[in-house]
């Protein structure tokens, strides 16, 4: 019954892959950060805020055209993973990955960065009396008192993976298997005047974003732990 | 119970003692700490055992520096060492880290993690010390703050005094080498600070170990403490044994507005036919209302110096029942012009009497004379 082709199923399981991989490297870069915005007293908070926010308002082809010279043969990043025996990033699913965390990091680091100073400090106050160190205490007090907005992280950093175009096209090209995510897909199909495929996947994307969002209002959830 | 909880902060002190310089029984307290707007500055040395109560306004600095004791403050600077134990001193650049200090804190909202249930709560700080150093059971702790039947419980299930004990159990079982009290009854209506008062003067009566208890509340201190601190602007204004402290006139007025001492009677005589009880204090007694008390038990009670009057001669024909011979020790100006506070001694025990200037001056008081106190009431505490 499906109107997909078998190029088209691959780009889904590509863009799902990629949003997947994008995701849970997010999580892992974009919780320290968040922490750090947090607590940090530093004068550099303001300047890192702006960094991290940055993707929110630059065109995604700024970002991609940024990357793609970073990435490039000629450009810091490049070189690197040249001398590491890595190749090139871009062109390539790794390239592809390093454009998405880039840009879906605000969509991860602020829900989580308002979990934690939603908590405040009394509960790690708290844990210290109790004698639990500051790693003893992210762990079991922190994160379990900021779930509420780690879940809003990941559905937000998955759900704007899986809508990325601009990046991807820039530093991404059309490389089915490889680099053609659904977006690029259903580009592909409209400029081939292939209408009736670019619907079904353009239908899919609709119905998912809204299924996620509704996910995310529909969830009845409190932002953040204030202590019993 | 009384028997099984016991929470030692050292070594009895005719045991083996270190040598090291410093490693004696008291809390030594030398910090300051400014900030914007406030600067807190004590030099202390507070009893190693019994309720030491830190009171004062608010904005005194008092919790501050309970926090500071805590390791919470890490800006401040200076010497801190209970029992022996050295948990800062700047000089050094030793600041050993809130984790690592023995001690258990009592926040003034109970602040019981929202995630997990009373026991995971009680359990938080009884895993994280060793097996070996574990000298209070869940079983105890819960039984002496009954709450027993609420370990299933979520916090957002428990009202707010059942909080504060929880607070307090999980606080106990780090066994902790003093207990610090933040306030722990002052987000409770008047219900609820009844309610816990008993088991505060149970953890008074069964602990082995200093606590220092931050209060605003005069009844509170007066009622908990054996020694007290009082703060104002951040810095001490006096210091030590409750009695012989509250009696104290050289405090500032807003002290001696509420001038009066704490004298603690024990409890030598019902009379039934007319419903009193005597108590024994040094130097004299007091005949109060019957008390539901067995003989022989220490009950304390407060004396306003604005409930006690003077007379140069036993004066028969008053209704006042309690009559002391004191000998006056000291008259100094109290919170009006109008007034004075006379400090007395009751043979043994201070009384003070908040009466008119013009009185004293009629009645020729000076240091020596002697005088009969007449008591029109007493406030029994507890």
């Amino acid at each position: 019954m499906s109107s997909l082709s078998s190029a088209d199923w691959s780009a889904v399981w590509l863009t799902l892959k990629l949003a997947t991989v994008s995701t849970v490297i997010l999580l892992l870069v974009g919780t320290p950060i968040a922490w750090w915005l947090a607590r940090t007293r530093s004068k550099w908070k303001g300047v890192v805020g702006a960094v991290v926010a940055l993707p929110l308002v630059l065109p995604p082809t700024v970002i991609g055209f940024y990357l793609l010279l970073a990435m490039g043969p000629n450009g810091p990043v490049g070189q690197l993973t040249e001398a590491l025996g890595i190749g090139l990033l871009p062109f390539s699913f790794a390239g592809l990955v390093v454009g998405s965390v880039i840009y879906s990091l605000p969509f991860v680091v602020q829900p989580v960065h308002n979990a934690f100073e939603a908590i405040g400090r009394r509960p790690l106050e708290v844990a210290a009396t109790l004698r639990a160190g500051p790693w003893d205490s992210f762990f079991n007090v922190a994160l379990p008192l900021a779930r509420p907005g780690f879940v809003t992280a990941t559905i937000l950093g998955f759900a704007h993976t899986v809508g990325e175009f601009g990046v991807v096209l820039m530093i991404g090209g059309n490389i089915p298997d490889k680099t053609r995510v659904v977006s690029v897909a259903i580009y592909d199909h409209v400029e081939a005047l292939e209408y009736a495929e670019a619907h079904w996947l353009a239908g899919g994307m609709l119905a998912f974003s809204f299924l996620v969002l509704l996910a995310l209002y529909g969830r009845r959830y409190r932002t953040g732990g204030g202590l019993g | 119970m009384a028997d099984d909880l016991h929470l030692r902060g050292m070594p009895p002190t005719d045991g083996p003692r270190q040598d090291a310089p410093g490693a004696r029984q008291g809390i030594r307290i030398r910090l300051e700490v400014a900030f914007a707007d406030f600067r807190l500055d004590v030099d202390l040395d507070l009893p190693g055992r019994g309720v030491t109560a830190l009171f004062g306004h608010s904005g005194s600095g008092k919790t501050t520096l309970l926090r500071c004791v805590a390791g919470l403050e890490p800006a401040a600077r200076g010497v801190l060492t209970v029992n022996g134990e050295c948990w800062q001193d700047s000089a050094r650049g030793l600041f050993v880290p809130p984790h690592r200090r023995q001690l258990g804190y009592v926040f003034q909202e109970a602040s019981l993690f929202p995630h997990l249930s009373v026991r995971r709560n009680l359990e938080f700080g009884l895993r994280r010390i060793p097996a070996a150093a574990r000298k209070v059971s869940l079983a105890q702790a819960t039984a002496l703050l009954g709450i027993d039947h609420l370990l299933e419980r979520m916090p957002d299930r428990l009202s707010g005094g059942e909080r504060q004990r929880v607070g307090m159990a999980r606080a106990l079982l780090t066994s902790p080498r003093i207990l610090l009290m933040d306030e722990p009854l002052a987000a409770l209506d008047a219900r609820r600070k009844q309610e816990i008062l008993p088991y505060l003067e149970r953890l008074h009566d069964e602990l082995d170990i200093p606590v220092l208890y931050v209060s605003h509340a005069a009844e509170e201190v007066v009622r908990l403490a054996d020694h007290v601190v009082m703060l104002g602007e951040g810095r001490v204004m006096a210091a030590g044994e409750l009695r012989a402290t509250m009696a104290r006139l050289d405090l500032p007025t807003a002290f001696t507005e509420d001038a009066g001492v704490v004298v603690e009677g024990r409890v030598a005589e019902h009379d039934d036919h007319y419903h009193l009880t005597r108590l024994d204090f040094p130097g004299g007694a007091v005949w109060v209302s019957r008390q539901v008390a067995e003989l022989g038990r220490m009950l304390r009670f407060r004396v306003h110096a604005r409930d006690v009057s003077l007379a140069d001669h036993q004066v028969e024909g008053t209704s006042i029942v309690n009559l002391l011979p004191v000998v006056i020790d000291e008259i100094v100006g109290a919170d009006t012009a109008a007034h004075v506070l006379v400090k007395m001694d009751a043979g043994g025990t201070p009384l003070v009497a908040r009466i008119t200037r013009r009185s004293s001056e009629q009645l020729v008081l000076r240091p020596g004379r002697r005088m009969w106190a007449q008591i029109k009431s007493v406030a029994l505490l507890g």
